[in-house]
């Protein structure tokens, strides 16, 4: 069953990180306004692949919002027109018959090219190695219920630990800079209990790594929070500040 | 009926209650300075592979994971909704381990062994445990303990959630154990890697192919012992609940080289996912079961009014209560809406196949929040806030916004895919594929059938029986990766401990990887005109009408001659663009069909074998008069674990399940 949206694409084509890189035009016709994007772009991969061309690489896995692997640059917005949705999840039915769409990879320094649209985000990985966790042995644990948790504070702890680590953020932000995403791990742990005992030393390590990584600075334009597709706040942002310098002047007096 | 001997599933001795505490304290154990030397691969890093990860890291071994993804911290097990199950008991609403092991063995309509599935309810308190010390933010109640709903199949609350993204949340917990193993140096994590073969030294597992997906390079990766943890193979139906890149390629590869694949038919079909809108769709998207405690399953009484829906002349909402049929509370009144999975489905499938579906393809009922959203919630916010008298519409608006803060993510996610808003109609449903019980024969200890071969998590068969209750993959996963692996691989790695590396030069890594080279160039190099999806399609289509919720002989006959002929045009006739040494996802893809195209074949020979219908194992010939499942414990209550002994040739072996603890009965919902 098709539908009755013809349109044109723009996609960023890219052999591998080292190759320059240029737009191609598709048309595609006989969309379906209930299709997501991502299945639109099957669709074009299907016809490309039976025309002997090379179908577009791109990056998804769940289709469901959560896994954070999708990541196409829609028309100058990472994941695309809407507030608060993934690629995966954007459907037809929020272009127009005749649309012209323009879609590229994230581009960052350090997010680099792999192919098309898929880009290397391992650096995030990496500042998570940094500190990322609290350091609790498997069958070190007490009972869950003897750590209470003010309801408040865990509702505030899930709202951080939503980050689905899609990278929109720095790919909305004209520095790249990954403050939201790094900040929302940070303040998931420093909003609970349990991520005392290790929090200065926790936001000291992960920022070191964020900035080995290549990520830019913050310069507070608020686009990182415009853009994500999980309602991550810029107030983790504010909250990863004043733990950064507060962790910083302790250790200068140690 | 004997157990086969080549099936020893190597339980312990001792009462039910002590076989786990007792084995754990008398496994052999690797001392601190030798497990420094041993190395572990692990492939996949969902709940089960990280754990396991994680959990061997911090016990000293070498542990090296794959995953397919970009990170590891996307593996299908982020996109779970629902919660976790543990025996707490923190509702004082008298639940225990042996509660949550009686419901599982009967929820699994008697096809699991009792000593694993005994074990699986004494560990599944300490991974909550585990879970908030690593940060896992549950929800919580106003006093700052943790909340727990119903889930189907118990009459307990013991099921533990984060929103309707708890597998997110434990996944991120286990993310962060295992990274930060990683950034100490004592986990290597291979991301964007596809294992692609194990490697077997004089009878024992020692190591892995796998491709480089960017470079499209083979590697040759040694182990003293390996895991898969790679999850279940629900996409051989192509549309399921899974993430796309869900295969069974690595366990494939295991059992066509030793590894049995134990009970391959038993498949779940899950009661409320988003319907099939068209054949532009590439995947199906569940709504979590917890919604079943609260939406209400209806579809009209009559006829007519069904017609009428269809054609757009009535709102649902207008048809008069008295002229609905809550077909789940007027079939099963102890349990309602809350039976196991499998009842559930056949229900909704028997209403619509009698013409009561509701949308325009007819395969469709309502999941309803309206009554619950004005009555249940509306009322007591009414209460709290010391509304008197609040008009219907009050009701309504207060109950909103509870349902808004426990489910809001998963409405969302239906208004967007379906473009209907879920708070002010009640959402449409069918069932469709969601987890394989099915899986890789393991014993005891988790190992398969070829020595010093693990398998964790939903690749394995072990514990859900015939159907899995909602709830207890999570829990299965990460009991598997951070409470019996590290205890149970000890019975095999501290025999190892003189094993030196082996050099992977060897003839048998030479070997492995020649054929895997082969097997890609071949599949390249058919240039045939139809794409890897036409294919998966068509398969897709065979195992839905043939395997899927009824099955019956004549129809799964039908299925293993259409797989066998759609499996030669496949490798006759499937183009694969680009190149072997490069990043090419669609030959990802391609590999991963052709072992579904294997995998399809043994499970309607599975399922054409088990002359009986039990859990989401339903043979047509097989029913009681009501249309329940019927069992036949004697000639059926065994494992089937198969062994590949030629292409697409396989022999039974029977484990014969014990019930010692659990009077067998027919199981009743009523
Ligand atoms: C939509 C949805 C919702 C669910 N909700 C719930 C719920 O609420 N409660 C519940 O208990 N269960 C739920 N389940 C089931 C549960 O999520 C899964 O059974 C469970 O997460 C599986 O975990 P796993 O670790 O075994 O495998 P997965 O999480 O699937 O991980 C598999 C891993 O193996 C890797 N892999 C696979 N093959 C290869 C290969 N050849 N080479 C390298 N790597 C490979 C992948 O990269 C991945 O890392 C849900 C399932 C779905 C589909
Ligand atoms: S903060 Fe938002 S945009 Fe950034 S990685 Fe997380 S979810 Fe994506
Ligand atoms: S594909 Fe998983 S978030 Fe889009």
């Amino acid at each position: 069953m098709s539908g009755n949206m013809n349109l044109t694409l723009k996609v960023w084509r890219q052999k591998n990180k080292d190759d320059r890189g240029k737009f191609e035009t598709y048309p595609v016709q006989h969309i379906s306004p209930d299709m997501s994007f991502l299945e639109m772009f099957d669709v074009l991969n299907e016809r490309l692949i039976n025309e002997g061309k090379d179908p577009v690489a791109f990056d998804h896995d769940c289709r469901e919002g959560i896994c954070g692997m999708c990541s196409m640059f829609i028309n100058g917005r990472p994941h695309g027109p809407l507030q608060g949705v993934t690629t995966c999840q954007l459907h037809m039915r929020s272009f127009r018959n005749g649309d012209t769409i323009v879609v590229e990879p994230w581009r960052a320094t350090a997010f680099p090219v792999i192919k098309d649209l898929a880009v290397d985000r391992s650096a995030f990985d990496r500042v998570i190695s940094a500190g990322g966790f609290i350091s609790v042995n498997t069958g070190n644990a007490q009972d869950a219920n003897s750590i209470p948790v003010p309801k408040d504070d865990a509702d505030a702890a899930f709202a951080a630990a939503t980050c689905i680590g899609c990278g929109a953020c720095v790919a909305a932000c004209k520095n790249a800079s990954a403050m939201l995403f790094v900040s929302a791990k940070v303040s998931q742990f420093a909003l609970l209990p349990q991520g005392q005992a290790e929090r200065q030393e926790r936001v000291l390590s992960m920022v070191a790594q964020m900035d080995a990584e290549g990520f830019g600075s913050c310069t507070n334009t608020g686009a990182c929070e415009a853009e994500c597709p999980k309602g991550i706040s810029l107030s983790n942002i504010a909250r990863m500040n004043r733990d950064y310098i507060g962790a910083q002047l302790s250790t200068q007096k140690a | 009926m004997t157990t086969s001997p080549k099936l020893d599933a190597r339980i312990p001795e001792g009462t039910l209650e002590q076989k786990w505490t007792k084995y754990r304290s008398t496994v052999p154990l690797v001392n601190p300075a030798n497990k420094r030397n041993l190395e572990i691969i692990i492939v996949g890093s969902g709940l089960a592979g990280a754990s396991a990860a994680a959990a061997l890291a911090e016990l000293g071994y070498k542990v090296k994971v794959f995953c397919f993804q970009d990170s590891a911290r996307r593996a299908h097990s982020i996109a779970a909704q629902g919660g976790i199950n543990a025996a707490k008991n923190y509702q004082n609403d008298g639940d225990s381990t042996y509660r949550l092991f009686y419901d599982t063995i009967k929820g699994g309509d008697y096809r699991a062994r009792e000593a694993n599935v005994y074990r699986l309810a004494e560990v599944s308190a300490n991974i909550i445990d585990q879970c908030v010390a690593q940060g896992v933010p549950f929800a919580r109640e106003y006093g700052g303990m943790l909340d727990n709903r119903s889930f189907g199949g118990t009459q307990v609350k013991r099921t533990f959630y984060a929103a309707g993204q708890t597998g997110q949340q434990l996944l991120l917990g286990a993310y962060s154990a295992l990274q930060r193993q990683v950034g100490l140096g004592q986990v290597d994590m291979l991301t964007r890697h596809e294992m692609l073969d194990i490697v077997n030294v004089d009878g024992k597992c020692r190591g892995i192919i796998a491709r480089d997906l960017v470079s499209g390079k083979l590697e040759r990766h040694f182990g003293h012992a390996v895991l898969l943890c790679s999850g279940g193979y629900g996409n051989v139906f192509f549309l399921s609940t899974n993430a796309m890149g869900s295969n069974v390629t690595a366990a494939w590869k295991a059992h066509k080289k030793g590894a049995f694949f134990g009970n391959p038919c038993f498949t779940q079909i899950h009661p409320t996912c988003i319907p099939v809108s068209g054949d532009h769709q590439s995947k199906l998207t569940l709504m979590s079961e917890s919604l079943r405690n609260d939406g209400r399953i209806w579809v009209p009484k009559r006829k007519e009014d069904a017609d009428a829906i269809r054609a757009g002349k009535l709102n649902p909402n207008d048809l008069k209560e008295e002229d609905r049929d809550y077909y789940l509370e007027r079939r099963y009144p102890a349990f309602g809406n809350l039976v196991p999975r499998d009842v559930a489905s056949r229900a909704a499938k028997e209403r619509c196949d009698a013409g009561f579906g509701v949308n325009q393809t007819g395969e469709a009922v309502y999941l309803d929040f309206a009554f619950n959203m004005k009555y249940k919630y509306g009322k007591k916010e009414a209460t709290k806030k010391g509304i008197q008298n609040p008009t219907e519409e009050q009701l309504t608006e207060l109950g909103k916004a509870v349902v808004k803060e426990q489910y809001g993510n998963l409405f969302d996610m239906y208004q967007q895919i379906t473009g209907v808003n879920p708070y002010e109609n009640p959402m449409m449903i069918y069932p469709a594929v969601h987890y394989t019980m099915g899986g890789l024969w393991v014993d005891y200890n988790l190992m398969t059938s070829v020595p010093g071969l693990y398998a964790l998590g939903e690749a394995n068969f072990s514990d859900h029986g015939a159907n899995r209750l909602g709830a207890s993959a999570l829990m299965q996963g990460l009991a598997d990766g951070y409470f019996v692996i590290p205890y149970t691989i000890g019975a095999y790695l501290s025999n190892e401990i003189r094993t030196r590396a082996i050099d992977t030069n060897h003839e048998a890594f030479e070997a492995a990887e020649k054929s895997v080279r082969e097997r890609l160039e071949k599949l390249k190099n058919i240039n045939g005109t139809k794409t890897v999806d036409y294919f998966h399609k068509r398969l897709g289509k065979i195992m839905w009408n043939q395997c899927g919720m009824a099955r019956n002989a004549e129809g799964l006959k039908q299925a293993i001659a259409d797989i066998q002929s759609l499996r030669a045009e496949f490798w006759r006739d499937v183009r694969v663009p680009g190149g072997v040494n490069e990043f090419n996802p669609e030959l990802e893809k391609a590999g991963r069909v052709a072992d579904f195209l294997e995998l399809g074949e043994l499970m309607c020979h599975d399922a054409l074998n088990r002359n009986e219908s039990c859990g989401g194992h339903f043979r047509e010939e097989f029913q009681t008069e009501e249309g329940e499942a019927l069992r036949d414990d004697e000639n059926f209550g065994y494992v089937a674990a198969w062994e590949m002994t030629g292409d697409a040739n396989w022999e039974l072996h029977r484990e014969d399940l014990k019930y010692e603890n659990i009077k067998i009965a027919q199981r009743s919902y009523k």
